[in-house]
């Protein structure tokens, strides 16, 4: 069954929250120390078929979003129709305001002055895109001041790329994937569980 | 794919890894400050209470404490404005443009030259504020509300207004492109920290896990952010410049104003930033990460920018005399040889000589060198603002309307107070702040770095024979 969107954005997101909560969860941890020898694990280890959770970086590493088949982000097209919003909110503020409600002859211009609304107009278009689209970032990737992140393991934010699997969500033995792991070019193998 | 030549110099040196970049960087913000921070907290906040006085003069008193007259209106307030403003330019630019033209040396100093920014642009802001004389009555005329909340409207025809608007903008995107940079790094400093630190860095990091996705996402922001902000940090410039062009001051309406005024913004801010980041690295000891190579290619900004300002100059002069309008022809000559002629000529020589010498290899690869003209290119860039607003505004049409300008203490005062503020700020930011983008630096690092590069092209000299293949940055 197809879900409308906004449904199945809710959807999504109601099962990360019972996934997230149950508690007990053990995860296998594949750690790099290289983001080239990553790339080439991602592959090999979603070829050998075991779902990985995320693979959590100090830095961004290019193409790593497609090794493990993610859809390229839709931020672009969010940006664009924040922006066109605050384009037509400036000119409507501006013809509003100097067209409707108060028209007055200054410097002898028209009462639509287009090319004097251009600057404004512009940094309105600017203003709500940029903010629009940072809000949007900061919702979709839950951050916020509050948050009490997961850490999986706290060298991922310093020099360790973190490759998290999650054990209930695989039909393969945690031997077997430790097995695969071992043969993707991994430096350590750990295991991690939140209780 | 990119492919980054091994004969170009390497972007980070001391054969770094990538937790080489994590401790050195970190350590400025976990190590208790050191006595040159302490000293140069003392001094700003000494200059800030001195300027705060004159600000406070201001005031109480009245805008009548500064040296304006009837002739003279705009002086020292506005020249101070565009000049931070100008010096604003450069943190955006770097981070931006040279985002956009894939300019991987922007790593080491997009982070504090962005807080350099903000820092600046907030200094800007005062100026106009305290212009109005009585901000808390008339802060909110420049809001689009209706005047004395009656029926008239702000005047959208108003270049002053349009001021509003793209500073506001600036500011408040220059301030979230940074923040959104900061984030990884606060949480690389969150996930190092213990106590109350871990609480603050754990606030300020909003969660951050650097997940694949998140990452993505990330890279997506930056570059449209990018996008959005360069024609911003163009739009800010030209319509400052326009508070002067739109008017029929001889001297003023012109139509160069525009890009003379952004390639003038870039020049001092890359002027600004070359001073702040001198001093940082020399302190916080980030030889390897700020080389001689990055203070090279800030200084051939500089020649191309100050070059740009040179043929401004000229071109006005040109112009004066090519239009055969007489008073534009009086406007200029009066510059040069009127009682102003000193001002001119510091300008000149400053702007259009000065940045020249950057054309021997010598000078600008010299970090004392660089570090004089980076000043003499500074103050050669308030006397330009001077020059054009103090010089066409005192000879007025009729002659018995004729003045000079004097700064009072006041004027000074208040000047001294912004310094005050962005030393301050500044001193803050290098102490609590990573002040080299953490994240950033890593992910150029196997490429660009001088242990990377050589033991890639040594192991790899039978696949690639001149170059290292790396990933599309």
């Amino acid at each position: 069954m197809q879900l409308p969107p906004m449904r199945l954005y809710i959807h999504h997101q109601l099962k990360l929250k019972i996934i997230n909560m149950e508690s007990g969860k053990k995860y296998i941890l594949g750690i790099y120390d290289d983001e080239d020898v990553l790339k080439d694990g991602v592959k090999k280890v979603r070829d050998a078929g075991v779902q990985i959770d995320e693979v959590y970086s100090p830095f961004p590493v290019h193409g790593l979003e497609d090794v493990l088949g993610y859809k390229r982000t839709r931020l672009p097209i969010a940006a664009f129709l924040f922006g066109l919003t605050g384009t037509s909110l400036a000119l409507i503020m501006q013809i509003g305001m100097m067209t409707y409600d108060w028209p007055m002859i200054i410097g002898g211009k028209d009462f639509l002055p287009m090319p004097a609304f251009i600057p404004v107009t512009f940094e309105m278009t600017v203003l709500i895109a940029a903010f629009g689209m940072v809000f949007t970032f900061l919702v979709i990737s839950d951050l916020k001041p509050w948050a009490s992140p997961k850490i999986y393991d706290l060298r991922s934010t310093d020099d360790r790329h973190i490759m998290a699997i999650d054990i209930a969500r695989n039909k393969l033995s945690p031997e077997k994937i430790k097995s695969i792991l071992a043969d993707a070019g991994t430096t350590e193998v750990n295991e991690k569980s939140f209780d | 794919m990119q492919v980054t030549s091994s004969v170009r110099d390497p972007l980070v040196t001391g054969g770094k890894t990538i937790h080489d970049v994590t401790e050195d960087i970190c350590r400025q913000v976990e190590a208790k400050p050191n006595k040159t921070w302490g000293l140069g907290m003392v001094v700003s906040i000494a200059v800030l209470i001195v300027g705060g006085g004159a600000v406070w003069m201001t005031l109480w008193e009245g805008i009548g404490m500064w040296g304006l007259n009837k002739t003279v209106g705009w002086a020292w307030d506005i020249t101070n404005f565009v000049w931070w403003v100008g010096i604003g330019h450069a943190g955006t630019l770097i981070s931006a443009i040279l985002l956009l033209f894939r300019q991987k040396w922007r790593t080491s100093i997009n982070r504090a030259a962005e807080a350099m920014t903000i820092f600046a642009v907030i200094c800007a802001a005062m100026f106009p504020i305290l212009h109005m004389g009585r901000p808390w009555l008339g802060a909110y005329w420049a809001l689009p509300l209706p005047n004395t909340f009656g029926s008239l409207w702000v005047n959208f025809n108003s270049p002053l207004l349009w001021d509003v608007f793209a500073i506001s903008t600036y500011f408040s995107v220059s301030l979230v492109f940074w923040y959104i940079g900061l984030v990884p790094d606060f949480a690389t400093i969150r996930d190092r920290a213990s106590g109350i630190s871990k609480t603050i860095y754990g606030g300020l990091s909003l969660g951050w896990r650097g997940g694949a996705r998140d990452w993505m996402r990330y890279e997506s922001v930056s570059l449209i952010l990018a996008g959005l902000a360069t024609p911003l940090v163009l739009s800010v410039h030209t319509i400052v410049s326009f508070d002067f062009a739109t008017s029929v001051i001889p001297g003023w309406h012109t139509t160069i104003f525009p890009p003379y005024f952004v390639s003038g913004a870039i020049f001092s801010g890359f002027a600004m930033v070359l001073t702040l980041m001198l001093v940082t690295r020399k302190v916080y000891k980030l030889e390897d990460y700020i080389t001689i190579g990055h203070i090279e290619l800030m200084n051939i900004i500089i020649i191309v920018t100050g070059s740009i300002v040179g043929i401004a100059y000229l071109t006005e002069l040109f112009m004066a005399w090519y239009s055969g309008v007489e008073y534009e022809q009086y406007a200029f000559l009066n510059r040069a040889t009127g009682p102003y002629w000193w001002a001119y000529f510091i300008m000149m020589s400053c702007n259009v000589i000065s940045p020249q010498l950057f054309w021997f290899k010598k000078i600008r690869t010299n970090l004392t060198a660089t570090f004089i003209l980076s000043i003499v290119v500074n103050i050669g860039m308030w006397f330009e603002r001077f020059v054009i607003i103090v010089t066409s505004l005192h000879r007025d049409y009729l002659p018995s309307s004729w003045a000079m300008f004097y700064p009072t203490i006041y004027d000074v005062g208040v000047y001294l107070f912004t310094f005050g503020f962005f030393f301050t700020a500044f001193l803050l930011f290098a102490k609590f702040f990573p002040v080299i983008n953490m994240a950033e630096v890593k992910a150029v690092l196997k490429s660009s770095s001088e242990r990377s590069n050589g033991s890639a092209t040594a192991a790899d000299a039978s696949l690639h024979s001149s170059s290292t293949e790396t990933e599309n940055n």
